[in-house]
């Protein structure tokens, strides 16, 4: 789960870690009136989505009176903000966050993530702050330093002088930003994150370390145990289908194609993308409806399905373990029946109770056209598009 | 042979509720020796006429379980692992998904150094076809034989193994990893596994997007096995920054794609199919023309 920039410095500040003055607003008035409290000759207007590339994308603004904060807040509350990392349609901007303007002598970059190979957390300390952590990584990987983390020790101080040492930053700023690195592990593992960027974080002309910016993002795994950080979720900034397939527990992503389809397991589910793309069509969503799956959630996957209005057919490939293929069949009827199904439906079913599975589908008068295999049910189902 | 399960294996099941009971059944149908079941507060009950015990280290003490399979929640499933481990159970098996991290990052963490071998979470578990069965999959699509199957999916590896079975190809040991971030055996070290086990002749190796795992069984692979292996990466299709339902398949940064993954397991000699529906054609093909 994302949170926004402005809710991330909020649990900074709790830690008493240090970040800009400021205040989020929803309207323009009210951002030149959080200007005017803030006092200063410069503010920074940025707008508040769950993606990064902001700055390159006019999503960021400099302002030198609090009526140009008005204004570029104006600019960007209500559109939409188009970066590099939201795709063509970008993201609605519902709130901007002003800050008091500050002046940068350095800039770095950090973050806390999740190391798979070793399986371990590790702090990334760089000079060069600002820049995208993956174009470092590529051009310049020697001027990332990295520690791990033991998980029973936290981030000991000694791992962060050596990581600020290594910068070969002035002397006079090393131990402000050394002891801020541990702290930053203490919020990572508090509040079950999953990745803790400060991109830049800067050390300003009066030679204090600031987290200009954060990017959070919180296990979804954990969030029975994060309520302060599950109220945080932002609905309004994820997909509405997307959104209301949580609801059933269902895992469904929305994709661009015209092929909907019901799966169960994530691997099957990415595999059937794969095999209606290499015959010639093109997945409207990811779906796994996970081993548990009911007639109700079975019914609930259809109408996600039917929402979409690119969906020309929808393709069923279920491999039977804990989920029997005969409940599941009665599931598929139940849900036709109660949903309007336009569109042509193959299903493939394979594994446990396949025979009763079919022979249900079979005895139901209904329309369905049946598969044996994966490569046979891709096949009819870019037949059924073309017909 | 086989690996990590065979007739030598004592079975004990951690949280015997509804799905644990039920797949405590289906081990014991596959013939699995299943010894005990532990769930707290169930202490000197029974269940599949076995006993129930409150702790590991009771049930261990008990019943001499090797072997572990847990249905625990998530929220406590990572409780139930260190439990395991420090009763030294040889082979955990957490099929529980939705584990935290920071609750794995410290299960791993309190593993190093012990001899215990975890498998998962969010897996499937394994079967060695014929002797013994420790996971949920469906057991009558698998034939004993003599090909390996490793995985990071559950139902994908079902279908790998339904494909294998229709070409008339058996299975010694059937795999499945786990979707997460973070767990325990990685491929390379079940890779090992294969290598050395003298009744495996091939190996089936399903990746999907995220990680580096892949990455790391192709360099493996390269270096020290003499075994063919037929490999696919699911999420071609996938587009980058999304969750694709495990926790760990992700394309984040730009790193983890299929496409670097097929063609590292291509550069290191892996005969990679682009389509699931080709695997086991591609492994009878292998099998009657070796390499």
């Amino acid at each position: 789960m994302k949170i926004h920039e402005y809710q991330g410095k909020a649990i900074l500040r709790t830690y008493e870690l240090p970040v800009p003055q400021g205040e989020v607003a929803r309207l323009p008035l009210e951002a030149r009136q959080i200007a005017e409290t803030l006092g200063g000759q410069r503010w920074v207007v940025k707008a508040q989505i769950h993606a990064g590339g902001r700055g390159k994308s006019g999503g960021i603004r400099l302002a030198r009176s609090p009526a140009e904060v008005e204004q570029h807040a104006a600019a960007l509350l209500g559109q939409p903000l188009v970066t590099p990392q939201t795709g063509p349609g970008g993201q609605l901007v519902q709130c901007v966050l002003i800050e008091e303007g500050c002046e940068i002598a350095q800039e770095l970059y950090c973050s806390i993530v999740i190391d798979r190979q070793l399986g371990q957390p590790v702090c990334l300390l760089s000079a060069a702050g600002g820049m995208d952590i993956e174009t470092v990584a590529a051009t310049a990987p020697a001027t990332l330093m990295r520690e791990p983390i033991d998980v029973l020790l936290g981030l000991a101080p000694f791992q962060a002088r050596r990581l600020v040492e290594r910068l070969q930053l002035q002397p006079a700023i090393q131990p402000a930003l050394a002891s801020l690195l541990p702290k930053l592990y203490t919020v990572f593992r508090d509040k079950d994150c999953t990745l803790l960027e400060i991109n830049p974080l800067i050390v300003t002309s009066a030679g204090g370390p600031l987290c200009l910016d954060v990017k959070m993002e919180c296990d979804d795994n954990a969030l029975f145990r994060q309520p302060e950080v599950e109220v945080l979720r932002d609905l309004s900034a994820e997909e509405p289908l997307e959104v209301e397939a949580t609801h059933s527990k269902l895992n469904y992503i929305k994709l661009a194609g015209n092929i909907g389809c019901i799966v169960n397991g994530a691997g099957l589910a990415m595999a059937t993308m794969d095999i209606i793309q290499q015959a010639g069509a093109s997945p409207a969503n990811f779906l796994d409806v996970g081993g548990r799956a009911n007639a109700g959630a079975i019914e609930q996957a259809f109408r996600i399905i039917m929402a979409d209005p690119h969906v020309q057919a929808v393709l069923i490939n279920v491999f039977g373990g804990i989920l029997r293929c005969d409940i599941f069949a009665q599931g598929v009827l139940q849900a036709v029946t109660n949903v309007q199904v336009r569109v042509p439906v193959v299903v493939r079913m394979e594994g446990t109770n396949v025979e009763e599975g079919r022979q249900i589908l079979a005895a139901s008068g209904l329309q369905f056209r049946i598969a044996n295999d994966m490569a046979e049910a891709a096949q009819h189902v870019v037949q059924a598009i073309r017909e | 042979m086989s690996i990590l399960i065979d007739q030598h294996t004592r079975l004990l099941v951690q949280g015997m509720g509804r799905e644990g009971r039920f797949h405590a059944e289906q081990a014991i149908d596959y013939g699995t020796r299943y010894v005990g079941g532990v769930h707290p507060g169930r202490s000197g009950g029974a269940a599949l006429g076995r006993p129930l015990f409150n702790t590991v280290a009771q049930a261990v003490a008990e019943t001499g379980a090797n072997t572990t399979m847990i249905f625990v929640p998530g929220p406590a499933a990572a409780d139930a692992i260190l439990e395991a481990v420090e009763a030294g159970v040889g082979l955990v098996v957490c099929i529980t998904d939705g584990i935290p991290l920071r609750d794995m990052l410290l299960v791993r963490r309190y593993m190093c150094g012990t001899p215990t071998r975890l498998l998962g979470p969010n897996c499937p578990g394994l079967i060695s076809p014929g002797k013994a069965k420790v996971g949920i999959m469906p057991a009558h699509i698998h034939r004993p034989g003599r090909v390996g199957v490793l995985s990071r999916s559950g139902t994908l590896t079902y279908e790998a193994v339904s494909q294998l079975t229709a070409q008339g190809i058996g299975q010694s040991t059937c795999v499945g990893i786990g979707g997460d971030p973070v767990g325990g055996m990685t491929f390379v070290q079940c890779l090992a596994m294969f290598q050395d086990d003298p009744d495996t002749d091939a190996l089936v190796l399903i990746g999907e997007i995220g990680g580096s795992a892949e990455e790391e069984a192709a360099a493996y692979i390269a270096q020290h096995m003499t075994k063919p292996v037929v490999g696919f990466i699911a999420g071609q299709t996938a587009p980058p920054g999304r969750r694709m339902g495990h926790a760990g398949a992700i394309i984040a940064g730009g790193q983890g794609t299929a496409a670097s993954k097929m063609a590292a397991l291509e550069r290191s000699g892996i005969r990679v199919v682009q389509s699931p529906a080709r695997i086991g054609e591609a492994m009878a093909a292998i099998l009657k023309h070796p390499l």
